[in-house]
This record gives structure tokens, C-alpha cells and sequence, in this order.
């Protein structure tokens, strides 16, 4: 059965504005807004749309962490996923465990596509997709704006890159990582949301999985970022001119 | 002591200046030993660029046609199997550092540090996280290789005048065929480049087509400035991807950046927040934005900025 693993990390809203707390352990969650990272619900998207095109059979979804993101991959499942994957895990994952555990799916469950977004928005990392492609020694092209899939062995992908658009072609199975332009998630339906919590749902740990929870940076301490002073307003064109020159900008 | 192996970016014929600047990140390490890697086709030219970074001990040069274009599965196993004595390996967070070397992380099992902004030790570093809103300090285990991406902002550029030897290194690894390349479509510009310009004149979705964006490339002409936008306006199809400025897109930090049509959404000001002197232009006085101008002006923006024009 052809087969498309799409990664789903719960992340605090991108809405949210995040405050450091005040013994610097880490940042306040408590009664935050959490959701999908951004860039997976892209992921997902695209999963699905190959899926209605006929190019895919199933569209599985899979998280590594704690019970709470279960509410996330209901809301994947609502979104369209077939089934979902939950690795159990408490703690701070680093994205070399993440990938390890997310290989260790792969190799369940066959894929010929992975895709994941390209960072996810709370720890800013951007390492999971390209580490599982090391790890899984398959092809990856991060940053996708466009995914084309030629057959049944190939996809030719174009990435956002800093100098434009680069385009590769990469043989599958390969990981692929989202990014903004892909395209835009759809919207769940109520009734989609009943559907959903019917859907399969199967949850794993890492330590059946045979991963080990290693922790190799430690996170020492979390600091609001130096605030920057606020500045004066100017009436038009020329007295901002006349500032900047005063500084010595212009 | 730290020995440190800096992957090089370049276009084939030269370095790109975000090299030095992950010298200078190396610099601040302390280091016993400073080592460029320029994997290339022909990596004679960048290797001789590289060698006259100041700081640099020296620099090893890997000849081979599968590094014509910088593909990330290529070229990791070869920064792998260059990477044995070294205590960090990094790389630029660039769009080709940031595909590339957490590859490299992958393949040697060893934790990457995402844009490197500080160095309090060589296994302590600091990084933004969740869109710049924290900054987190992490502590590496005791021995082990650490990789790191290099966040550009927060490092000046290695100055020059060294002179350190090029050693020509052969790699017998087995390189992939899975992955190949098949064009770049870059814009062809003589503005200034938007991640290393000392002005930048920026656009949001108030500019409302791209037509309406030229006001904006016309004022940072008369500037020498380069031209950069909000998510939204990229998406909107109103400038292109590559001058994205924010937490997903560029993190740049010129003398002068000037938001025209901007709210100023946490996710694009962490793309700025080292700029020297933020101008914003807006016509809501309540918009964010303003909190983190050093000028503001409000009104709309397309009586404003010709004007401006005529100004400077
Ligand atoms: C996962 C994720 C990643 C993101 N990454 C980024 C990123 O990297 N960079 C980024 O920029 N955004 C990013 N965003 C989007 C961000 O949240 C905002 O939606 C976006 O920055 C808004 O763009 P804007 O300011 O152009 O548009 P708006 O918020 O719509 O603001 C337009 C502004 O123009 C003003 N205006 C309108 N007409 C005029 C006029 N005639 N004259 C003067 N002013 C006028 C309005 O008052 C308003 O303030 C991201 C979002 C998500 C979810
Ligand atoms: N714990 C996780 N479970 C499932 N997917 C993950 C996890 N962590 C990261 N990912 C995926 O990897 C992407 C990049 O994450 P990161 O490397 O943490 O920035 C995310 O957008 C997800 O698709």
C-alpha cells in the first residue's frame, strides 16, 4: 500500500506571545493555547492532496511525545490522516530522538514519502526531516514550495532556498520538509471532528520501539530577549529625514 | 582545547561572506585550531578566498564534480568523514547551512546547536527560540561533538590579511545518487544583498500588488538599500520567497531598516530585532510595529514614500 508518514508536532500557538518564567526553568505554558506546528499542517495538506489525486493510499500521522498531543493528532485526523501514531514520551525530546523514533515508523510502516515541516515554531530547531533522511539514508528536500511526484520513483521538488527557487529531483522513498508557499491547509468541518475521534489511533512507546530518551544538551537557562527602546514618532517625510541625518544613517 | 571545522558556502567560484562570520563564532570558542572545509568542483579559488580569513589554522580543499551544486546528501558524508578530530563542526544558518548540517548531526548521532547568537563556553551557547520571544542557554554533555548553525546577525565577519595553508585532501566515500539537481532560478538584481545590506527598505501587505512594490525598489535605489518583505506579501505573490524577513524567512541586522506597511507581527520582528535603526512607516498608530521603531511615522505610506524619495 502506498503510504505518505506526515510528522506532527504539538507546539504553543503561533498567536501566543510567549513570556520566560521568572526563575528562567523554561517558558509559562500553563492555560496556553497549544496547536499543530504551522508548518505540519502544511505537511499534512500536501499528504492529503496527493492522496485525493489517487497518487497515495493512506495518509498516517505521527507524534513523539507526551499524552496531551493526542489533541493534536485528533486534529490531524480531522484534517483528513487515516490513522495515527502516537510515541509516547515526556521530557525534552531532541530531533535526534525524534528522528530515531520517527525511523523506527518509517521501517513499520514503509512509507514512500515522509513529510515534516521545516522547523517547528516553539524550539526554532530545524533538524528533524534532514536528521531521519541521514538516519534513514534516503534523499530529503527541505523547504518545499512545490512537490511534484513523477511515477513511482521519483518526486521533483522546488525548494525556497535564500537565492530563490532551487529545484531538485530526488528518488523516493525520500523525506520531504514544508515550507510557507506550499500551499494552505484546509479547514476542519464540525462534522469531520465527530469522524475523527473514530479513527484509529495507536499509541507506542519509545522504549518498545527499542529508542533511548538521550539528552545531550541540557537546557540550562531560558531569558527574556534584551527589549529594544522605544523610539519617538516623527510628523512627516522631512522631519524623519532630518532625524536619520542627525543620527548619522543617512 | 576546542578544534573547530567550519563548512564553507560558496557559488563554486566564491566564498560567501557568511563563512566569516561563522569565524568569528569560532573565534569567540576560544579555539586551539580553526579549520575551513570547501568541498567544490573545484574548490582552488574559494580555498585561496578562505585561507586569508584571519584566525583560520587551514583550510582543506575536496575536489570533486558531485559538489558542483551544494546538495546536502552529497556533501554530508564528506564533512563526516572530515569531522573525526574536531570537538564542533559548523556551518552558517543559512538556507544551505541549515539543510546541510543537521544532515552531518544526523549521521554522526551528535546534538546540533540551531543558530549559535552566543558563546558563553565551548559547550555552552546561547539561542532564540520560539520566534526570538525566549533565549535559551543549552549546555552540551561532557565530550561530545557538538554541530551548530551560526546565526548570522549576532557575528561581524572575519576580517582578512591571513595567509593559512591549503591542504588538497582526497575523500574515498560512497557518495548518494539519489538526489540531483535540476536548476536555480535566483532574480537577477544590482541591489545589495538583503542578509549582509547595511539598508534595507521592507514591504508588507499594504503595498497591495507588486506592482505597488516598485514604489518601495525606487526608494531603495536612491538609498543603495536591498528590498525585503513580510510573509504576507510574499505569500500575497507581491515580492518573491527570497526576501522573506522574519523568524521563517531572512534574520538580518543592517544600520537602517525601514518597514513600510508592516504591522510588525512577532514573527517578522524577530527578523530584525539586531537592526541598528528600525523606520516604520504605517497608518495605524496602534500597530505593533512602533513598539520596537526608533522612528515612526504615521500616514499612508503611498503619499509618504515618494516623498522620502525625493528627500534622501
Ligand atoms: C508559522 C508562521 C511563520 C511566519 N513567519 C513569518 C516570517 O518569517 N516573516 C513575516 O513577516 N511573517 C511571518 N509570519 C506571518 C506573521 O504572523 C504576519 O501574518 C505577517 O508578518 C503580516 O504581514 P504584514 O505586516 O505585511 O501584514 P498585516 O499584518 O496585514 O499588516 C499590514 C499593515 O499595513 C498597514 N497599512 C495598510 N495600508 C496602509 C497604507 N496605505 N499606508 C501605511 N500603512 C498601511 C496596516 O495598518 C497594517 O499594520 C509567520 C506566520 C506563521 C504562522
Ligand atoms: N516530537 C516530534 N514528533 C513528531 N514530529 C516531530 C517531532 N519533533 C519534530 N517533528 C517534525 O520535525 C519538524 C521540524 O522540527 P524541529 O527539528 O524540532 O524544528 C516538525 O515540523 C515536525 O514535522
Amino acid at each position: 500500500m502506498k503510504r505518505i508518514l506526515v510528522g506532527i508536532k504539538r507546539v504553543v500557538d503561533f498567536n501566543v506571545r510567549i513570556r520566560v518564567r521568572p526563575d528562567g526553568s523554561g517558558v509559562v505554558t500553563d492555560g496556553v493555547k497549544m496547536s499543530v506546528n504551522p508548518f505540519d499542517e502544511i505537511a499534512l495538506e500536501e499528504a492529503l492532496r496527493i492522496k485525493e489525486r489517487g497518487g497515495a493510499a493512506e495518509v498516517i500521522v505521527a507524534t513523539v511525545g507526551p499524552a496531551d498531543t493526542q489533541q493534536q493528532l485528533r486534529s490531524a485526523l480531522a484534517m483528513g490522516a487515516d490513522r495515527a501514531l502516537h510515541v509516547q514520551a515526556d521530557g525534552v525530546i531532541e530531533p535526534l530522538v525524534a528522528a530515531r523514533a520517527l525511523l523506527k515508523l518509517v521501517e513499520r510502516e514503509q512509507p514512500f514519502l515522509v513529510i515534516l515541516g521545516k522547523q517547528a515554531i516553539d524550539d526554532d530547531n530545524g533538524q528533524t526531516g534532514q536528521v531521519l533522511a541521514a538516519l534513514w539514508n534516503r534523499p530529503q528536500a527541505t523547504y518545499a514550495s512545490r512537490l511534484e511526484i513523477l511515477g513511482d520513483t521519483t518526486a521533483r521538488v522546488t525548494r525556497e532556498v535564500d537565492a530563490g527557487l532551487e529545484t531538485l529531483e530526488v528518488d523516493l522513498p525520500a523525506v520531504i520538509t514544508t515550507d510557507l508557499r506550499l500551499n494552505e491547509p484546509r479547514y476542519v468541518k464540525l462534522p469531520d471532528i465527530m469522524k475523527a475521534k473514530k479513527k484509529p489511533l495507536e499509541t507506542l512507546t519509545l522504549a518498545a520501539l527499542g529508542v533511548e530518551q538521550r539528552q545531550q544538551l541540557k537546557l540550562a537557562r531560558f531569558e527574556p530577549p534584551p527589549q529594544r527602546q522605544k523610539g519617538i514618532r516623527v510628523k512627516d517625510a522631512a522631519e524623519l529625514v532630518a532625524q536619520l541625518k542627525k543620527k548619522g544613517i543617512l | 582545547m576546542p578544534r573547530v571545522l567550519i563548512v564553507a558556502e560558496h557559488d563554486g567560484g566564491r566564498l560567501n561572506v557568511s563563512t566569516a562570520r561563522c569565524v568569528s563564532c569560532a573565534r569567540a570558542l576560544n579555539e586551539a585550531e580553526l579549520t575551513i572545509a570547501v568541498c567544490a568542483a573545484d574548490p582552488g579559488a574559494v580555498a585561496a578566498q578562505a585561507a586569508q580569513l584571519a584566525g583560520v589554522t587551514r583550510v582543506l580543499a575536496v575536489a570533486n564534480p558531485a559538489n558542483t551544486h551544494a546538495l546536502a546528501a552529497v556533501l554530508a558524508p564528506q564533512i563526516v568523514a572530515l569531522a573525526g578530530p574536531y570537538t564542533h563542526v559548523l556551518g552558517p544558518s543559512t538556507t544551505f547551512g541549515k539543510d546541510l548540517m543537521a544532515r552531518v548531526a544526523g549521521l554522526l548521532g551528535a546534538p546540533q546547536v540551531s543558530d549559535i547568537m552566543g558563546i558563553e563556553s565551548p559547550s555552552r551557547f546561547r539561542r532564540p527560540i520560539y520566534a526570538g520571544n525566549a533565549i535559551l542557554t543549552v549546555e552540551a554533555e561532557a565530550g561530545v561533538k557538538v554541530v551548530g548553525t551560526v546565526r548570522m546577525a549576532s557575528f561581524e565577519a572575519a576580517g582578512g590579511g591571513g595567509s593559512a595553508p591549503i591542504e588538497k585532501v582526497a575523500l574515498s566515500v560512497e557518495l548518494p545518487a539519489h538526489t540531483r539537481f535540476i536548476s536555480v532560478s535566483a532574480a537577477k538584481t544590482d541591489r545589495p544583498d538583503l542578509l549582509t545590506a547595511a539598508r534595507v527598505v521592507s514591504g508588507g501587505r499594504a503595498l497591495g500588488s507588486a506592482e505597488g512594490f516598485k514604489i518601495l525598489y525606487s526608494l531603495a535605489d536612491k538609498l543603495g538599500a536591498a528590498v525585503g518583505a513580510s510573509r504576507a506579501a510574499v505569500d500575497a505573490g507581491y515580492a518573491p520567497n527570497e526576501m522573506q524577513v522574519g523568524q521563517t524567512g531572512k534574520i538580518i541586522a543592517p544600520e537602517l531598516y525601514v518597514a513600510v506597511g508592516i504591522s510588525g507581527a512577532i514573527q517578522h520582528l524577530t527578523g530584525i530585532k539586531d537592526a541598528r535603526t528600525i523606520v516604520a512607516i504605517n497608518k495605524d498608530g496602534e500597530a505593533p510595529i512602533f513598539e520596537v521603531a526608533d522612528f515612526g511615522l504615521v500616514g499612508d505610506l503611498f503619499q509618504i514614500i515618494p516623498e522620502l524619495e525625493k528627500l534622501v
